[in-house]
C-alpha cells in the first residue's frame, strides 16, 4: 500500500471514507515527517498535540456516523494540513515570518483558517515564509529560510530555495510533510513557490476567499490560496476555503461552486490565449520556452484551441507592483509600533518615538525595512501623483489587457509561471531587483486580479520541476481547475523531490 | 530618480524606523537604484486613464448599527508588552 | 430660507493696532461625534465612557488582519447632517487613510476622507444678537475615526492608553473662512451644534468631547482682502474658549506683523488659564500624512432613494422654526431665534403659545414669559426644560387669567412663583389663596374713599393740578386691596372721584 504521506487528499478521503485509515493515523504520519525532515525548516511552530486531537475529533465523527456540520460538509474531515504563518490562528503563535511578531498568539482564527477547521481538517503546524510574505526565496524569514527538498541533478549539496513567500509551505507539500497547505499570494507568493517545488498552486480571484485574519501585506493584492500535490486536491482545498465573509469589506458575494465536481470535465472546445508580451526577446531562458511550447500542444490535444493574443503592459506590471504594493505595505505595516503586541525595544529613559524606531528598526527584517521605505516615500507629499497614481492607472490599463482578451473570446491564458527554476539559498540577496523578477509573470494577474494557477510540467535539464501558470476569468476558477487538470494529466509529471529519495 | 541621504533620513522618520548614519548613504544607492528602475512607468501614456480601485465590480458592504463585540479588555490586551488595568503603556508621552 | 437676511456686515470687530485696524479672518473645523450605537467600522460601542479597553474590538486594537466594515447608521448620519446644512451630498465618495504614528492611533492611520469626502458645499446661518442674520459657508463634512486616549498623570514615567474612542465615528465640518468676529465664531458654534441635536447626529456636549473645534485664525488690515498666514489652534473644547483663543491669536498675529516679523504657519494650543496660545511645533513639523484610498474598503456609493429616504425624515430645522415663529406668533427675529435653539424649548414654547384646545395666545406675551421669566428660572436652578417645575399647560393658563382679567400681571407674578414651588395649575392656586381681581366697582370704591378720607391734603394737591400724586393714590389702593383689584379700574375710579375726568 502506498504510504500515508504519499497520499494525495483525494486519496486519503477515499481511504479514510473506506475505513482503510484513520485521522490520527494520518496525522502521525505526517508530524513524523515534519520531525523527520525538521532541516527543511518548512514548519516553524510545530502544534502536534492540537493535531492528534483534531484528528480523534475526526475519527470520533466518522465512527459515529456523524459529518461535520458547516457548509462544507466535513469536505476535508481528517486532512492534515500546514497552515502558512500568515493566518492568525487562534492560541498559537503567528509570526508572519518577523520578529516583531515574534511573541504574538492571536485570541482569533482567520475566516480561512476556522473555514479549514469547520471542514474537519487537521492543523499540523505554522509554515515558514518570506517576513510579511515578502521575498521570493523564503530568505527573507526571521526564522531562517526553508528548504527546496529538490536539488539539481548530480549536486545535492548545494541546497536550493523552495520560493516564496509560501516557501514553507510548498516545500511542506513537496516533501510530503502535510497533504496540503496554505498559501498567500500577493504577487506570486504562491504559484512561485509551487513552481520551484514541483506542486500545484492556486491564487484564486481577489475577493473569493476572506482576508480575515490573514495578516496583512498589500491589502489590493492579498489572497489565500491552496497548495497540494494535484490539480484535483487544490479544487478540493479551494472549495473549503472560499466563501463570502461580511467581515472582510472586499469579500465577493459570490457563490462558492463545487469545483472538485467539475475538475475532469475536460477542454473540448476551449481557447487558450498565449501572450506574446511573455516570451521576451532576452529572459527567457530556451529551455522554459520549450516547456512553454509543450505546454500549448497538450492543451491542443486535450481539444482547446491556441490562439495568440497580446497583452501589451505586461513589462510595466512588475514596476507598478513594486510601487503599490510597498506603498500599501508601508501603511498596513504601521500597527506594529510595540504598543499593543508582538515586539517592545525601550531603554530607560526612552520616549515613545524612541521606543518606536527602536522597536521596527529592530523587529523589521532588511527586505522588509527597504519595502516599507520605499512605500513611504511613494506616498510622500511631492511623489504621490508621480508614483502611486500613476501606478494605479497603470494597473487599470493592465486589468484593462485581460478583459480585452476574455471579450474577445479567450477562456484561459498559459504562460511559464517563473522564468527560472530554484536557485541556490543566498544566490540572488545582493540586488532587490534581480529577485523581482522571479515575480514576472505572475505580477500581472495579482494586479488585475485574476485567478492563476500553476501546475508542474516537467523537469528541466539541472532536474528541477517547473511550472507552467493558468490564467483566468474573474470568479472562473472552475475553467482554470479543468484547464490544469487537462495540463497535469497530459503531462504526467510524477518526479519526486530529490532529498525523499535518499 | 535618485534619493540623497537627506531623504532616507526623512523617509526613515515618517516610517519610525532607527536607520544609523552609516547607512543612509549605501540605503539611498539602494532606493535609487529600485526608483530608477521604476521610472519605466512614466513612459506609459495613462491620460484619460482612471486609477484602480476594485478589482470587481462591486459595492462596499454595510454593516447593521448594532454592538456585537468589546467586554473583551483581557482578550484585546493580552499581548501587550506593557499594561496595567486594563490600560496599554507607553512611554510617558510629553504633549 | 425664509429667515430674514442683513447683507450689511455685522458691526465689526476690529483690532486697533499702532500702525492702523486690523481685522481677523476666521475658519472653524468642527469634529463631532456621531450618534450612533457601535463604532464607525467595528461592532464595539460607541457609548461615552466605560473601564479601560472595554469598548474595544479586534479591528479597533488594530490585531494583525482585521478589517473595517462600514456602519450603516454613521453613513446616513453624516447624509442627515449634510442635508441639515443644505449642502451638496456626493454619492461616491472614497475613504482614505491618513497616516501617522501617535500611542492612541493604533493602526498607525486614520481612516478618514480625503479628495473626496461624503458631503460638500453647504450654509450656516448665524442668529447674532441683535436680530441680525449672517451666511457662513461650509467647505465639505467628511467622515472619520476618533482616536483614542492617551493619560498622562498616572505613573511617572508611562502614559496609559485607552482605545475606548479609538474608532468612534467622527464628522469633521469645515467652515469657509467666513466669519469675521469671536462672537460670529461662538454664533456659528452655537448653531451648528443647534442643528446638529435637531437632526439627532450629534448630542453637542462639548464637554464630553462629542463637539470639539480647531479654529483657523489669521488678520488683515481692514478693507485689505488678502488672506494671510494663518494659525490653527487645535482642539477647543467651549465655545467661550474659542472665543477667547480666537481674541488672543488674532491679537498675537497682530503684534508680530506691527513688529515687522511674519507670521509662521502652524498648530497652536489655547490654553485658557494663561489665556493664551502655545505653539505645538516640532511635532507637526514632521507630518506628511501620506494620504491614499484605503484599499481595505471600496468607495462608498448610494442612490437618489437612499437620500431621499432621509431627506423625508428630517425634522423642521432651527432657521424655518424660527421664520415660522416669526410669520405666525408675530415674534421678533431676536426672540424667535433664542427660542428655536433648543428643539424641546422650541416645543414648550409652542404649546405655550398654541394652547391645547387650539386658541392661539399672544405669541409676544408667551414668549416673554418662556424667555425672560421661564428660562429665568430654569438657569437659576439649574434645570433643563424637561425638568421644568412649570409646565406648557399651566404656563398657558396662567397667561390666560390675565388676559380675561382674572389676575392682574402683578398677582401673574406670585401665582408664577407658586407655581415654580408647588408645580400646581394656576386656576387653582388663584382660586384657593382667592387672588382672583377685585372688579366689583364697589369694592374699589369704598377703598379710594377710605383713603381720600385719610388723606385730605394730597387730594388737594391732586385736585389743585400735581397729577403726579395720582400713582401714589393708586398704589394705597392696592395695598388696601391686597393688590387684587384691577388696576385700570382702580385709575379710572380715582381719577372720577378726584373730578379729573371729562366725563
Amino acid at each position: 500500500m502506498t504510504k500515508l504521506t504519499d497520499l494525495t487528499i483525494a486519496e486519503a478521503r477515499a481511504a479514510l471514507e473506506a475505513g482503510d485509515t484513520t485521522a490520527v493515523a494520518l496525522t502521525e504520519a505526517h508530524l513524523a515527517a515534519v520531525d523527520a525532515h525538521e532541516d527543511l525548516n518548512a514548519i516553524i511552530t510545530k502544534t502536534g498535540e492540537r493535531a492528534l486531537e483534531m484528528a480523534r475529533a475526526s475519527d470520533d465523527r466518522r465512527k459515529a456516523g456523524r459529518r461535520k456540520a458547516g457548509r462544507t460538509r466535513g469536505a476535508l474531515d481528517g486532512i492534515p494540513l500546514a497552515i502558512k504563518d500568515l493566518f492568525c490562528t487562534e492560541g498559537v503563535r503567528t509570526t508572519a515570518g518577523s520578529n516583531i511578531l515574534a511573541p504574538f498568539v492571536p485570541p482569533y482564527e482567520s475566516t480561512v483558517s476556522a473555514n479549514l477547521w469547520d471542514a474537519g481538517a487537521v492543523m499540523l503546524g505554522k509554515a515558514n515564509m518570506d517576513e510579511f510574505a515578502m521575498g521570493s526565496s523564503n530568505e527573507t524569514s526571521a526564522f531562517g529560510g526553508a528548504v527546496n527538498p529538490w536539488t539539481r541533478a548530480g549536486d545535492p549539496e548545494t541546497r536550493l530555495v523552495p520560493g516564496g513567500s509560501s516557501g514553507g509551505s510548498a516545500a511542506a507539500v513537496a516533501a510530503r510533510l502535510a497533504l496540503g497547505a496554505t498559501g498567500t499570494d500577493t504577487g506570486g507568493s504562491i504559484r512561485q513557490p509551487a513552481s520551484f517545488c514541483g506542486i500545484v498552486g492556486l491564487k484564486p480571484t481577489y475577493g473569493r476567499c476572506s482576508r480575515w485574519g490573514i495578516v496583512a501585506f498589500a491589502s489590493s493584492l492579498d489572497q489565500a490560496g491552496p497548495m497540494t500535490r494535484t490539480v484535483t486536491d487544490a479544487a478540493l482545498m479551494l472549495g473549503a476555503m472560499a466563501g463570502h465573509d461580511p467581515k472582510d469589506s472586499t469579500s465577493a458575494p459570490v457563490p462558492v461552486p463545487d469545483f472538485a465536481a467539475t475538475v475532469e470535465q475536460g477542454i473540448a472546445g476551449l481557447t487558450v490565449g498565449i501572450p506574446r508580451e511573455y516570451r521576451p526577446e532576452e529572459g527567457l531562458s530556451p529551455e522554459i520556452d520549450a516547456m512553454w511550447t509543450r505546454g500549448m500542444e497538450m492543451l491542443r490535444d486535450a481539444g482547446a484551441r491556441i490562439v495568440d493574443i497580446s497583452l501589451p503592459h505586461t513589462k510595466v506590471a512588475l514596476a507598478t507592483y513594486y510601487i503599490i504594493a510597498p506603498a500599501e505595505a508601508s501603511s498596513n505595516l504601521a500597527r506594529y509600533d510595540g504598543v499593543r503586541y508582538g515586539l517592545r525595544v525601550v531603554d530607560e529613559g526612552d520616549s515613545l518615538h524612541d521606543m518606536y524606531r527602536k522597536t521596527r528598526a529592530a523587529g523589521f527584517g532588511t527586505e522588509v525595512k527597504r519595502r516599507i521605505l520605499i512605500g513611504t516615500y511613494a506616498l510622500s507629499a511631492g511623489y504621490y501623483d508621480a508614483y502611486y497614481l500613476k501606478a494605479q492607472k497603470v494597473r487599470s490599463l493592465i486589468a484593462r489587457d485581460f478583459r480585452a482578451a476574455f471579450d474577445d473570446g479567450v477562456d484561459v491564458i498559459l504562460t511559464p509561471t517563473t522564468p527560472s527554476a530554484a536557485f541556490p539559498l543566498g544566490q540572488e540577496v545582493t540586488d532587490p531587483v534581480t529577485m523581482y523578477l522571479n515575480d514576472v509573470f505572475t505580477v500581472p494577474t495579482s494586479l488585475a486580479g485574476l485567478p492563476g494557477l500553476s501546475v508542474p510540467v516537467a523537469l528541466t535539464g539541472e532536474g528541477l520541476p517547473q511550472g507552467l501558470q493558468l490564467i483566468g476569468r474573474p470568479f472562473d476558477e472552475d475553467t482554470v481547475l479543468r484547464a490544469g487538470r487537462a495540463l497535469e494529466k497530459a503531462a504526467a509529471f510524477t518526479a519526486k523531490p530529490t532529498l525523499l529519495e535518499g | 530618480m535618485s534619493l540623497d541621504k537627506e531623504t532616507v533620513r526623512k523617509i526613515a522618520f515618517l516610517a519610525r524606523i532607527d536607520v544609523p548614519d552609516a547607512q543612509l548613504e549605501p540605503l539611498a544607492g539602494e532606493l535609487s537604484g529600485i526608483l530608477g528602475w521604476i521610472e519605466q512607468l512614466r513612459a506609459v501614456d495613462t491620460s484619460d486613464v482612471e486609477p484602480m480601485t476594485s478589482v470587481a465590480a462591486m459595492t462596499l458592504p454595510w454593516r447593521d448599527d448594532v454592538v456585537t463585540e468589546g467586554d473583551d479588555t483581557a482578550r484585546v490586551t493580552a499581548n501587550a508588552p506593557d499594561g496595567q488595568d486594563g490600560f496599554y503603556l507607553v512611554p510617558k508621552v510629553v504633549e | 430660507m425664509d429667515a430674514p437676511m442683513d447683507d450689511t456686515p455685522a458691526p465689526a470687530y476690529v483690532i486697533r493696532g499702532d500702525t492702523g485696524d486690523w481685522e481677523v479672518v476666521i475658519g472653524l473645523e468642527v469634529h463631532a461625534q456621531v450618534v450612533s450605537q457601535a463604532k464607525l467600522f467595528s461592532g464595539a460601542s460607541a457609548t461615552f465612557g466605560g473601564a479601560p479597553n472595554s469598548h474595544v474590538s479586534l479591528v479597533d486594537a488594530a490585531m494583525p488582519g482585521m478589517l473595517p466594515v462600514i456602519n450603516r447608521v454613521c453613513v446616513e448620519q453624516a447624509v442627515r447632517t449634510g442635508l441639515g446644512l443644505r449642502a451638496h451630498i456626493n454619492h461616491r465618495s472614497v475613504f482614505a487613510r491618513k497616516n501617522y504614528f501617535y500611542a492612541d492611533l493604533p493602526q498607525g492611520y486614520q481612516i478618514s476622507q480625503y479628495e473626496l469626502p461624503v458631503v460638500g458645499e453647504g450654509t450656516v446661518i448665524l442668529d447674532m444678537p441683535d436680530g441680525s442674520s449672517r451666511a457662513v459657508g461650509i467647505e465639505r463634512l467628511h467622515m472619520e475615526q476618533d482616536a483614542g486616549k492617551s493619560m498622562h498623570d498616572q505613573h511617572p514615567t508611562k502614559s496609559f492608553i485607552d482605545l475606548n474612542r479609538a474608532g468612534v465615528a467622527l464628522m469633521e465640518i469645515v467652515s469657509k473662512p467666513d466669519m469675521r468676529s469671536p462672537e460670529e465664531a461662538g454664533a456659528y458654534l452655537r448653531k451648528l451644534r443647534s442643528i446638529l441635536r435637531y437632526l439627532g447626529t450629534c448630542d453637542g456636549n462639548m464637554e464630553e468631547g462629542s463637539m470639539r473645534a480647531d479654529v483657523n485664525v489669521s488678520v488683515r488690515p481692514v478693507g485689505s482682502t488678502e488672506l494671510r498666514t494663518r494659525c490653527e489652534v487645535k482642539n477647543v473644547n467651549s465655545v467661550r474658549f474659542v472665543m477667547q483663543a480666537i481674541e488672543v491669536e488674532a491679537a498675537r498675529h497682530v503684534e508680530i506683523w506691527e513688529a515687522g516679523r511674519e507670521v509662521t504657519q502652524e498648530t497652536r494650543l489655547f490654553d485658557p488659564g494663561r489665556g493664551e496660545t502655545r505653539s505645538m511645533r516640532g511635532k507637526e513639523e514632521a507630518h506628511d500624512y501620506r494620504y491614499f484610498p484605503d484599499p481595505d474598503l471600496l468607495p462608498l456609493e448610494f442612490d437618489d432613494a437612499f437620500v431621499e429616504g432621509i431627506r423625508a425624515t428630517l425634522p423642521e430645522l432651527p432657521d424655518d422654526k424660527k421664520a415660522r415663529f416669526i410669520q405666525d406668533f408675530g415674534l421678533t427675529p431676536y426672540d424667535a431665534s433664542v427660542l428655536v435653539v433648543d428643539r424641546r424649548e422650541a416645543d414648550f414654547f409652542e404649546a405655550v403659545a398654541q394652547g391645547s384646545d387650539g386658541r392661539r395666545r399672544d405669541g409676544k406675551t408667551a414668549a416673554n414669559w418662556v424667555i425672560s421669566t421661564l428660562f429665568g428660572t430654569l438657569n437659576k436652578r439649574g434645570l433643563g426644560i424637561d425638568e421644568s417645575p412649570v409646565s406648557a399647560e399651566n404656563l398657558g393658563k396662567l397667561i390666560d387669567l390675565i388676559a380675561d382679567d382674572t389676575i392682574s400681571g402683578r398677582i401673574a407674578k406670585d401665582v408664577y412663583e407658586i407655581m415654580v414651588e408647588t408645580g400646581e395649575a394656576p386656576d387653582r392656586i388663584v382660586e384657593e389663596r382667592g387672588l382672583k381681581q377685585v372688579t366689583d366697582t364697589g369694592a374699589i370704591e369704598a377703598a379710594i374713599d377710605a383713603v381720600m378720607a385719610a388723606n385730605p391734603d394730597k387730594v388737594e394737591q391732586v385736585r389743585g393740578g400735581k397729577e403726579k400724586l395720582l400713582g401714589w393714590f393708586v398704589g394705597q389702593v392696592m395695598k388696601q386691596t391686597q393688590g387684587k383689584a384691577n388696576p385700570g379700574m382702580v385709575n379710572e375710579l380715582l381719577r372720577k372721584k378726584m373730578g379729573l375726568l371729562d366725563a
